[in-house]
């Protein structure tokens, strides 16, 4: 089948040669893949900074598809059925997935149990190939798979697997109390998103902090909010100060993670060289641009190494930081009820359909922000198939 | 003699697990507990199941058909696991090594950084072995770059062919003065 395969920092290709999935597991299912996005994470991998990430993996924890085998212990799904996957691979079973942690799930990867399992996501979260392919294993498809629902455009049903509950959850966890300052760091796909849910909960005022001109003016019109270049100004944190009154955000939302731009040794130890965790500068500013006491949201992805943040500040401003991977499984009642009720547009994020054959000028042209992109979407050409 | 060998079984084994034993004589206890106050509320819909600790019910073991690596910060592996690329050659001596430490050291994220950039030149000279000459311009995604920033590409490409003509010149001189 064909498949995006892994060769190294900066070279994926397309390759026709990859062995079908097989079921594994009494509770697995195959899906054949209708539409997989190229994550803003999934660039984290593609810049080789998340460890454990081997040549010859398929990448993707962003996709739909038809299912085309069960296992014998599968009982919520039949072949047929057109599902949304989150990213999330979850027994349902542990203590963590029993109270709706199931991003934190204990039975889906070995590797590492700071992390539970993810689709495509290197060997630190359980070595699983991913969606970018035509074919994918989806392990305790019991649990996380959920039937498209009856008129729900298949390009938001896509986006709801993780970018939409992300950004939404970067938001819930921010606390937001009615009439909050909310400032996101961020205008990437999920900051875009964290933007937009964070109206949903009250906030009185939405600012996005970033640096690519287009996505700020994307960010604006899409998230009906404020949006800065922070390379306009001297220094973000006293801009923000500033313009809040001079006590700081209610709220800050880290939506950048590792790739951070902004800080040139954090850049150099973060990213370059890498010897930290990633560049932290986005987190760095959040924790010094939010108020005291305030909430400090982070669902920008890090490394497993340390990272440079002013920890000092946290214990003396009384923040509260609030981090974990989206629980897809528990937002989607709430997100497809948005989304159906057109609260919520996801697909309007979509800037490029690109065939699956063209999987490495996909992950150039979002990785160099080329051609405007905002967020592209993987089709292989078996999605057609009837 | 103590046994400082295993001084953590000697402690475990006198812990009475029974929350009401333990806690049956403390005055007060439990009176302001409030489920809301709690950082995780309400992304965590809290039940008590995390003090059932590794007790569990469990879903069935997937096969292990294939080598996989597992932290030791877990008794074993997990019901089910990814069977992408098993580790292999040198970066997955590495990789077993690595897995050696727990997640909290630098000896267990380090050779595992080492271990995937050495991955990489075994993935070329895996492509070779099988007849196939990586299209390193394809995997760049480098056609993308010329269609969209035709004027920066080959700006980066004559600065980098000028950058090597450059060093080149200067280690082939060096070389000839001596």
């Amino acid at each position: 089948m064909l498949a995006m395969n892994f060769r190294g920092p900066f070279r994926v290709r397309a390759d026709r040669n990859r062995p079908m999935p097989e079921i594994k597991h009494p509770q697995d299912a195959i899906v054949r893949v209708t539409r997989s996005c190229i994550c803003g994470s999934d660039l984290h991998l593609y810049h080789g900074l998340v460890p454990d990430t081997r040549v010859g993996m398929t990448f993707g924890h962003e996709f739909t598809g038809v299912v085309v085998e069960t296992g014998s212990a599968v009982t919520n799904l039949k072949t047929g059925d057109h599902v949304m996957v989150p990213f999330n691979i979850a027994c349902g079973m542990c203590p963590f997935c029993k109270q709706q942690l199931y991003g934190n799930c204990h039975e889906s990867n070995p590797e590492a149990t700071a992390v539970g399992g993810i689709f495509g996501y290197s060997h630190t979260a359980g070595g699983y190939d991913g969606g970018q392919a035509e074919y994918v294993r989806v392990p305790y498809a019991n649990v996380g798979p959920t039937i498209i629902p009856q008129g729900m455009d298949l390009d938001d049903a896509v986006l709801l697997t993780d970018v939409v509950p992300t950004g939404y959850q970067a938001a819930e966890m921010g606390g937001i109390q009615q009439g909050d300052t909310v400032v996101v760091f961020g205008a990437g796909p999920v900051g875009i998103m964290a933007a937009k849910c964070a109206w949903l909960f009250g906030a009185g005022r939405v600012i996005v902090i970033d640096h690519i001109d287009y996505r700020l003016e994307f960010v604006r019109q899409y998230a009906q909010c404020e949006a800065y270049n922070f390379k306009e100004m001297d220094d973000p944190v006293v801009f923000l100060k500033k313009t809040t009154g001079w006590l700081g955000a209610d709220v800050c939302i880290d939506a950048v993670g590792c790739d951070a731009a902004g800080n040139a040794f954090q850049s150099l130890v973060g990213r370059k060289l890498p010897l930290t965790g990633g560049s932290a500068t986005a987190l760095h500013w959040a924790i010094n641009s939010v108020k005291k006491g305030g909430i400090v949201s982070i669902v920008g992805v890090y490394g497993p190494l340390d990272a440079l943040v002013p920890i000092g500040n946290v214990v003396n401003k009384g923040i509260t930081i609030r981090a974990n991977q989206a629980s897809v499984k528990r937002l989607l009642p709430t997100l497809i009820d948005h989304v159906m009720s057109g609260r919520l547009n996801p697909k309007a994020i979509i800037s490029h359909r690109i065939p699956l054959e063209e999987v490495a000028e996909g992950y150039h042209i979002f990785s160099a922000k080329r051609d405007n992109c905002i967020k592209p979407v993987l089709i292989p050409s078996s999605a057609y198939a009837a | 003699m103590e046994n400082i060998a295993e001084p953590n079984k000697a402690i475990e084994a006198d812990i009475d697990r029974e929350i009401a034993n333990r806690t049956k004589d403390i005055p007060g206890w439990g009176i302001d507990a409030d489920i809301k106050n709690n950082p995780t509320y309400p992304m965590k819909h809290y039940n008590g199941a995390d003090h059932e600790r590794f007790n569990y019910e469990k879903p069935p073991q997937q096969p292990i058909d294939v080598e996989i690596l597992h932290s030791i910060e877990r008794p074993g592996v997990t019901r089910v696991f990814g069977t992408s690329t098993p580790p292999s050659g040198l970066s997955g001596m590495l990789r077993r090594y690595a897995f050696r430490y727990s997640e909290s050291t630098y000896a267990h994220w380090v050779p595992l950084v080492v271990a995937d950039r050495i991955n990489v030149i075994e993935g070329i000279v895996d492509d070779l072995k099988h007849g196939h000459i990586p299209n390193i311009f394809a995997e760049k995604g480098w056609q993308a770059e010329w269609k969209y920033n035709r004027q920066g590409f080959i700006k980066n490409v004559a600065v980098t062919v000028a950058v090597t003509a450059v060093v080149a010149t200067l280690l082939f001189r060096k070389k000839k003065s001596k």
